[in-house]
C-alpha cells in the first residue's frame, strides 16, 4: 500500500459517524452605511481612504505623492500615461523590484474588514501588489458588501488562478507586539471608492 | 533546532523561565495584552457565539467525513494543475520536498510560516542534505537567526525582547551595536529578505484552510512574506496537514472572521491568499501530510483537537503558558493545543504536558472551533497515568484530583473549577505537589475567578 491508501484507510478507518453539515445561519452587519463602515474599518488598519468620481481625480490624489521620477505600474488602462501600462510576461516579474506605485483595481470591499478582493486578471502579474513600495486600488463605491459571508457569495464559484482579500499596508508586530508597517510588501495602502 | 531527548520537563523549565520575575511578568502582559485585543475584536461581533458554533460544527462534519474531502480535494487541485503528495509521516514529508528540490537542482529556498514544517524538523532535515532554508516571516527569521524554534506558533519570537532582537541583527545583519528601534530592525529585515525573495527558484509555504469544492488552498499572512515567495519562485511547494481541509470556499466566510480576531484581535490578516492554479509554466506542489493525525482521529476522546485552526487564542489566554514560556513545552506547537497534540505523537517523550495546566477552562471559552481543551488535557492525564508514563509526584496530586473531578457536575463547572478546587483541597493546591505552588505564595480562596485571582497575585508579587 503507498501513502495515500494507507492514509485515506486509516482516515476512513478512524473518522467518526458522518454529522451532518450545519445550515451556516445568516450573518448580519449591525452598520447600515457600508461605505461608512468600510471606511473606518479600513482606515483603523492602516488604508487610506479616498471618495472620488473619476480617474482623473485618483491621479490628482497620488501625484501629490508619486513624482514623474517614480515607477508607477497599472493594468487599468485610463490611468495611461500617469501610469506604465504596458503588460509584463511572467518571466520579467523580478523587473517589478523597483516599482514604486501599483494601481489595480478590485472587484469588490467588504465592510467589516476592510479588505478588498483582487484577483489575477486585474493585477497582471500576481507578484504585483506585493512587490510594490505603495499599493493604491480602486473599487466601485457601490460594490461594498457588509460581511465575509455576502463576500463568498458575491465570488460564488467564479474561475480564478489566484485571488487575495487585502486589507491595508504590509505590516508585523513581531519584534515586541510594536507595530510596523511595511513588511515584505507595501508601505501603504490607498483605497479609492469610485462612483 | 532539535528538541529530541529532553532531560528536563515542562515543570522544571517552567521554574527556569520564573527565575527572572520582571521578565515573566513582561512576557505574561503582552500576551495577556493579545488576549485582550482579542476579546475586543470578538465582542464587537454580537454573533461571535453562533459563528464559533458554525465553526465547530463545519470542521466536525469535515472530520466526519474527511477520506471522501481528501480525495475530493485532491481531484479537484489535480484539475487545477496542482500536484498532490501524501506523506505518512513527518520524514517522507521532508523527503518529498527535498527529491522536489533536487529535481529542480535547487539549493536554496525561502520559506513562510509554517508549523507543519516545525513538526517535521524540516529545516534540519534539508540542511544535512545541504539545502538553505530561509524563514521569511519576521519572528520566525529571527528566531532562525538565534538558533531557537518558535515559541508560539503566531507570534514565534514572543519570548525575546527587542534588545535581544537588536544584538541578533547586529551580528548576522550588520545592523548597528545597540539598535533595537522595531522600525529600523524591521527595515533591516525587509532588506534583506527582499534580496532572498528576489534570488529564490523555490518558496514552501504553510497552508491555512484547503477547500475540497474548488482544490484551492488559502494562505494567511500579514507581512505578505508567503506571496513574495511564491509568487517570485518558480516552485511553490504548500504543506499541511490533513486536517486543513473544509468543503466549500464559502465555508471561509465563516474561518476568515474567526482567525485572525481570535489571533491578534485585527478584523482579517492583510493577505489571505487564494491559491487555484498554478502560474502557467510554474509548478504547485500540495503535499499532505498525516503524520499521527488519523490516529488522533481514531481516538475519541481527543480528535476534536483536529478542529483546531492555529490561531493561538488558548496560548494568550493561558495563565500557564504565559508564566512558563513557549520553550517549557518543548513540541513545535507550544500551550494548552499543544499540549493535547503532541502525546498523540509521541505519549512517553511529552507525558509532563497535560499536566501543565491549572485546568482552568479559559482556552475552551477563547477557543474559536471550540475544542474543550481543557476537558482533553484532564483526560489525556487519565490516559498518561494509566499508561504509566506520569511523573510520580503527579499521579499522587491524579489521585486526589481524580476525586475532586471525577464527577462530571462538579467538572461541568469549568471556570469556576479552580476556584472550587481551591477551597475544597487547599492542601493539594499549597502543597509541593503542585508544581505551580513553588515560586510563589498561595492565597486563601479568593471570591473572584482563578484568572482574576492569579493576575492580582502575580501583581502583589511584583
Ligand atoms: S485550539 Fe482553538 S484556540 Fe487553540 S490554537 Fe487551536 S483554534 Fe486557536
Amino acid at each position: 500500500m503507498n501513502s495515500r491508501e494507507q492514509i485515506l484507510a486509516a482516515v476512513s478507518k478512524n473518522q467518526p459517524a458522518l454529522t451532518p453539515m450545519p445550515e451556516v445561519p445568516f450573518f448580519q452587519l449591525e452598520a447600515t452605511d457600508l461605505v461608512e463602515k468600510f471606511t473606518q474599518v479600513a482606515v483603523s488598519i492602516g488604508s487610506g481612504v479616498f471618495q472620488v468620481e473619476s480617474y482623473e481625480e485618483i491621479q490628482e490624489i497620488l501625484s501629490n505623492d508619486f513624482k514623474i521620477h517614480h515607477r508607477i505600474i497599472s493594468h487599468v488602462p485610463e490611468l495611461a500615461p500617469f501610469a506604465d501600462t504596458t503588460p509584463l510576461e511572467d518571466r520579467h516579474r523580478h523587473q517589478l523590484e523597483n516599482v514604486d506605485l501599483a494601481i489595480v483595481k478590485g472587484h469588490f470591499g467588504v465592510a467589516e474588514n476592510g479588505a478588498s478582493w483582487v484577483t489575477e486578471e486585474v493585477m497582471g502579474l500576481r507578484v504585483v501588489p506585493f512587490i510594490c513600495q505603495h499599493l493604491a486600488i480602486i473599487l466601485p463605491k457601490d460594490s461594498i458588501v457588509p460581511l465575509m459571508h455576502d463576500a463568498y457569495a458575491r465570488i460564488g464559484s467564479a474561475e480564478y488562478g489566484y485571488g487575495v482579500f487585502i486589507a491595508g499596508p504590509s505590516k508585523t508586530a513581531d519584534i515586541e507586539q510594536s507595530l510596523v508597517l511595511g513588511a515584505h510588501g507595501p508601505r501603504t495602502l490607498t483605497v479609492f471608492l469610485m462612483g | 533546532m532539535s528538541v529530541e531527548g529532553h532531560t528536563k520537563d515542562h515543570a522544571a523549565l517552567a521554574d527556569d523561565f520564573n527565575q527572572d520575575e520582571p521578565r515573566v511578568n513582561w512576557h505574561d502582559e503582552t500576551l495577556w495584552f493579545i488576549r485582550e485585543k482579542r476579546d475586543r475584536a470578538a465582542f464587537a461581533i454580537p454573533d461571535w457565539e453562533m459563528l464559533r458554533e458554525t465553526a465547530s460544527q463545519i470542521k466536525f462534519h469535515t472530520l466526519s467525513n474527511l477520506s471522501q474531502y481528501l480525495e475530493q480535494f485532491e481531484a479537484n487541485a489535480q484539475a487545477n494543475g496542482i500536484i498532490v503528495h501524501w506523506a505518512a509521516d513527518a520524514e517522507e514529508h521532508n523527503q518529498i520536498v527535498h527529491s522536489i528540490l533536487q529535481k529542480h537542482g535547487v539549493t536554496q529556498m525561502v520559506k513562510s510560516k509554517s508549523m507543519l514544517t516545525e513538526e517535521c524538523h524540516l529545516n534540519d532535515y534539508l540542511e544535512q542534505q545541504g539545502i538553505e532554508v530561509i524563514d521569511s516571516d519576521l519572528g520566525e527569521r529571527i528566531v532562525q537567526l538565534a538558533k531557537e524554534p518558535p515559541s508560539h506558533i503566531v507570534l514565534p519570537c514572543i519570548h525575546l525582547k527587542k534588545e535581544e532582537i537588536g544584538d541578533i541583527f547586529h551580528q548576522h545583519l550588520g545592523t548597528e551595536a545597540g539598535m533595537s528601534d522595531p522600525q529600523i530592525l524591521t527595515e533591516t529585515a525587509r532588506q534583506h529578505l527582499r534580496e532572498t525573495f528576489l534570488t529564490r527558484k523555490a518558496a514552501l509555504t504553510g497552508v491555512n484552510f484547503a477547500i475540497a469544492e474548488t482544490g484551492e488552498f488559502v494562505v494567511c499572512t500579514n507581512e505578505g512574506n508567503a506571496d513574495m515567495g511564491a509568487h517570485l519562485a518558480d516552485i511553490h511547494i504548500a504543506s499541511m496537514g490533513i486536517e486543513k481541509l473544509i468543503p466549500r470556499r464559502s465555508d471561509l466566510g465563516v474561518f476568515l472572521r474567526l482567525l485572525t480576531r481570535s489571533a491578534t484581535g485585527q478584523p482579517i490578516t492583510t493577505y489571505s491568499s487564494h491559491f487555484k492554479k498554478p502560474r502557467p509554466g510554474h509548478d504547485v506542489h500540495v503535499v499532505l501530510v498525516d503524520n499521527g493525525r488519523s490516529v488522533q482521529l481514531g481516538r475519541e476522546d481527543f480528535r476534536n483537537s483536529l478542529k483546531c485552526i492555529r490561531c493561538g487564542a488558548c496560548m494568550n489566554t493561558c495563565p500557564v503558558y504565559r508564566r512558563s514560556g513557549g520553550h517549557s513545552y518543548q513540541s513545535a506547537v507550544a500551550g494548552p493545543i499543544g499540549s493535547i497534540l503532541a502525546p498523540n505523537l509521541d505519549m512517553k517523550k511529552h507525558a509532563d504536558l497535560p499536566f501543565a495546566s491549572t485546568l482552568c477552562g479559559s482556552c475552551s471559552n477563547v477557543c474559536p472551533v471550540k475544542i474543550d481543551i481543557h476537558n482533553q488535557l484532564y483526560k489525556w492525564r487519565q490516559v498518561i497515568v494509566k499508561e504509566g508514563y506520569a511523573d510520580p509526584k503527579k499521579t499522587l496530586g491524579m489521585k486526589a484530583m481524580n476525586m475532586v473531578l471525577s464527577s462530571p457536575q462538579t467538572f461541568k463547572l469549568s471556570g469556576k473549577a479552580g476556584r472550587w478546587f481551591m477551597k475544597t483541597v487547599p492542601f493539594l493546591v499549597s502543597n509541593k505537589m503542585n508544581p505551580w505552588y513553588k515560586q510563589r505564595e498561595m492565597p486563601q480562596p479568593p471570591k473572584e475567578s482563578f484568572g482574576e485571582w492569579y493576575r492580582r497575585n502575580r501583581k502583589s508579587n511584583e
